[in-house]
């Protein structure tokens, strides 16, 4: 019997019980050279199996008739045929063998990125993440595949769904690096700047032992999207961020940094020639539009101020201070504003006065208190597994051994005393 | 009831009309006019006469005949000391504009130098002779010697360090006031203000306790050297703690009416209600230095009565002489803006609305001009207030603490939420790479 038949016939047999599955995925390891070798005859080989029952196989298979360098001819045929897979496949089978599922995956990326239409990866790249996580909150490495292809197909609100939970466990870091750089992106993306602003600190923060590039491009537009959301930007990075990324970040980011320095003396002009000579820089890192909005956000910022100080002030004096060009200017800027919920206010066409009313929230309704009570929930969720996973560092023995040995007067007396003394 | 309405609403009125012409008829501003350099100059004795002198000349330079009349006065004033170096900078800077009485004075210079020559040569023989024979009083004495002889030839650095080297034979308390009066005075001409607190502040330290003269003086050197640091508050209460007994025994530094104009200008810029009330208003002996400089006392009396206008008039006619102070010149703009700005919130504070035109006529501005002092203050978050530009009318804010409340909860809220969350992908990733290296280690 031919070898490559004797494979089809336990893969059949093999696929149904969990005790059987592992069996089977040892013959399979075993099997993994030999399958490279006559990567010629698997497409056929794979004809003969159903996806969707015999997923561990299939996985196999298709991780090894994908290995070689693939044509754009080949790609367009593969393209559907791992899609099938990710659709049909079962969850249980394919994460005993997650790395194999991911370089599919990687291979579907790569492959429709060769036929320049990412768009097509979209979709089942999503089917692919959902399934090889456990839970919501796991990094899988396919995350930033799959907004990698958003960002290109400009899927943001694809790529939206998977940035709303939040990650903790992480498999790789630099899966959390370009995953949350990339979801930067998208979010800047769909001018949610709140939420970049938090994915793009994740990355400037992160525990690093090294500098690497996507920390600093994630700086850069950490910089401008603190710029557009707040108007402000603090050259001081928190205390807890890595001191390689303290040391070097500003550095790479010289232009950023003037850039900022401009925008907090308020003055338009001024940024506006600093943008224009600076241009090519910021072109270079294709930060030109971001760089472009922050310049509007200017405007904003400003009139955002007057809101502060006056009650009632007339277009062409919101013209004067702001430095707009016309009164017509002017009263698109506040229209605009107060159709985004920035500022309170009415115009009143007839004298062009406009009037700043103050925020009419009165936290009194029934959905603010709902919107409160989530947020309590919300706040006591995260503090319980808060405590939890202090519970579990200070039981964890690694921890343990290496807070111990750190102390510096070792004493035996004092030695059952240290698990206490990390108890919070 | 009717007549009780119609007197508040007069009373009103007069509030609102607070500094209007009336009260200008009733007190004339006495001090526009130009400064009289020779009553100035009469002030001061000593090297501050020439440098304060030589201030004014190199700051009026559009006031041809003060210039003159100034430089006139520091040629007679060196011709009286042993500079030479100054002499022949006044004579070129005079350039023969007052005659053949005041040009270029060879002979003097020259016999001048030969003395100043001589005297080193002296001094120096007999400093060495005294420490050969190790007399502590005599070597103090020489070095003081030194003190003097550098000091009145100009060369201040030189005569600092003398008097500091006389600190290691001190032997009483007196001869350490001594060392350290003489280290203010040069550090104050030097410009070192730095230096002069630090002196200040040792000869306060020694243990007997100083005569009221020697106090009256040490506060003067401090205000001065605070004034120069820019800490007005600080240097108001060492002007304010000054005693009468200064009068004039402090000349060769400042005069009682810089006392009083130093001190009641910073106090005016720095100081609220009831500290202005407590220490400059109720305070006997500095109401004596203010009785020398009756602007001062005017406009600060006018600014605790809240008559702006009238109180601004002085400060406007006062700033032109005040430019000319020594001391004072670098700081009035500071000062001057601090005091408006504090007039605005003063005036602006007890009322719920004010009429922009009214308050406008207050201060003697436009209202287009008032408005961008007070869009300046608001920003600042001096004035709790907005401005309804359509009407020309201010209005007081009252911060709602109910929604203030609520609105800083939610934000700490989704602060804390944000913070947990990056903080526990944090911490996971050490964990990550903790198991990492040690499973690298198995």
């Amino acid at each position: 019997m031919d070898p490559m038949e004797a494979l089809v016939a336990q893969i059949r047999g093999l696929s149904s019980c969990a005790g059987d599955l592992s069996r089977l995925q040892s013959i399979l390891k075993q099997a993994d050279d030999s399958l490279r070798f006559d990567s010629t005859r698997l497409s056929a080989v794979l004809s003969q199996l159903d996806p969707s029952k015999h997923s561990l196989g299939c996985l196999y298979i298709l991780e090894a008739s994908t290995a070689g360098p693939v044509s754009k001819e080949q790609a367009d045929i593969l393209v559907p045929v791992i899609a099938r897979f990710i659709n049909s496949s079962a969850a249980e089978h394919i994460r005993m063998a997650p790395d194999k599922f991911a370089s599919v995956c990687k291979r579907l990326k790569d492959q429709v990125m060769l036929l320049n239409v990412p768009v097509r990866g979209v979709a089942p790249l999503l089917t692919a993440v959902r399934k090889l996580q456990t839970t919501t909150e796991h990094l899988t490495p396919l995350h930033p595949e799959f907004l990698l292809l958003c960002l290109l197909s400009k899927c943001y609100k694809a790529g939206l769904s998977i940035l709303e939970d939040d990650v903790f466990e992480i498999d790789q870091p630099r899966d959390l690096f370009l995953y949350c750089y990339y979801g930067g992106m998208i979010c800047i993306g769909q001018k949610r700047f709140k939420k970049a602003l938090e994915l793009l600190h994740n990355v400037v923060t992160a525990p690093m032992s090294t500098i690497n590039a996507i920390a600093v491009e994630a700086y850069k537009k950490y910089i401008l999207v603190s710029l557009i959301q707040h108007g402000q930007f603090s050259t001081n990075l928190p205390k807890y961020t890595s001191s390689v990324a303290q040391r070097n970040l500003k550095g790479f980011c010289q232009p950023y940094y003037e850039l900022a320095n401009i925008y907090s003396t308020g003055k338009i002009a001024e940024l506006e020639s600093y943008v224009e000579t600076n241009r090519e820089k910021f072109e270079n890192d294709n930060n030109l539009g971001l760089v472009k909005q922050v310049v509007l956000s200017m405007y904003k910022q400003n009139i955002q101020r007057l809101t502060q100080t006056y009650l009632t002030l007339s277009l062409q004096d919101i013209a004067n201070t702001v430095h707009l060009n016309s009164p017509k200017e002017a009263e698109t800027h506040v229209l605009q504003m107060i159709q985004d919920g920035e500022i309170f206010a009415t115009i009143n066409q007839k004298d062009g006065m406009v009037r700043f009313l103050e925020d009419p929230e009165q936290h009194k309704s029934c959905e603010m208190i709902e919107h409160i009570d989530s947020s309590i929930q919300r706040i006591m969720a995260l503090s319980r597994k808060l405590t939890a996973m202090d519970e579990q560092i200070s039981c964890d023995q690694l921890y343990l051994s290496k807070a111990g040995r750190e102390r510096h007067r070792y004493d035996f007396d004092d030695f059952d005393s240290v698990p206490q003394r990390f108890n919070i | 009831m009717e007549a009780d309405d119609q007197t508040s609403g007069a009373m009103i009125d007069e509030i609102y009309a607070n500094g209007g012409d009336e009260e200008k008829c009733r007190r004339p501003i006495i001090s526009g006019e130009q400064l009289d350099v020779e009553a100035y100059a009469s002030l001061y004795k000593g090297h501050t006469k020439i440098l304060r002198l030589l201030f004014i000349a190199d700051h009026c330079e559009n006031n041809q005949t003060m210039q003159l009349e100034a430089l006139r006065m520091v040629y007679d004033e060196i011709k009286n000391g042993e500079n030479t170096q100054l002499f022949r900078e006044v004579v070129q800077k005079i350039d023969g504009r007052l005659g053949t009485n005041y040009g270029m004075d060879e002979a003097w210079c020259d016999m001048v130098d030969r003395r100043a020559e001589q005297k080193k040569e002296k001094l120096d023989n007999e400093l060495n002779a005294y420490r050969t024979n190790l007399i502590k009083e005599s070597i103090r004495m020489g070095y003081n010697d030194f003190g003097d002889f550098y000091y009145a030839h100009g060369q201040l650095a030189d005569a600092f360090k003398s008097y500091v080297r006389t600190r290691d034979y001190c032997t009483t308390s007196k001869h350490i006031i001594h060392m350290c009066m003489s280290a203010i005075l040069v550090s104050i001409e030097m410009g070192q203000f730095p230096h002069a607190t630090n002196y200040v502040s040792k000869a306060e330290q020694t243990p007997e306790a100083l005569d009221p003269a020697t106090i009256a003086m040490l506060r003067c050197a401090a205000g001065l050297a605070n004034l120069e640091a820019k800490k007005y508050k600080l240097a108001a209460r060492k002007f304010l703690e000054t005693g009468q007994v200064l009068g004039n025994n402090y000349n060769e530094v400042i005069a009682p009416q810089d006392v009083a104009t130093y001190g009641g200008l910073c106090a005016l810029a720095t100081f609220d209600r009831t500290e202005l009330k407590n220490k400059v208003i109720d305070n006997l002996s500095f109401r004596n230095f203010l009785e020398l400089v009756p602007e001062v006392r005017e406009l600060i009396n006018d600014f605790y009565s809240s008559h702006y206008a009238s109180c601004l008039d002085y400060l406007g006619n006062l700033k032109a002489n005040l430019l000319l102070d020594i001391h004072l010149h670098d700081h009035i703009e500071t000062l001057y803006d601090q005091i408006r700005h504090k007039a605005l919130i003063q005036y602006a504070h007890p009322f719920v609305t004010v009429d922009l035109r009214m308050m406008a006529d207050a201060f003697k501005t436009s209202v287009a001009g008032l408005e961008k002092e007070l869009e300046a203050l608001i920003t600042d978050n001096q004035i709790q207030a907005r401005i309804d530009s359509h009407n020309k009318i201010l209005y007081a804010r009252h911060a709602d603490q109910r929604n203030a409340t609520f609105q800083r909860v939610l934000q700490t809220g989704s602060e804390f939420d944000r913070d947990v969350k990056s903080m526990l992908l944090r911490a996971n990733l050490i964990k990550h790479d903790c198991n990492l290296r040690q499973s690298r280690r198995l």
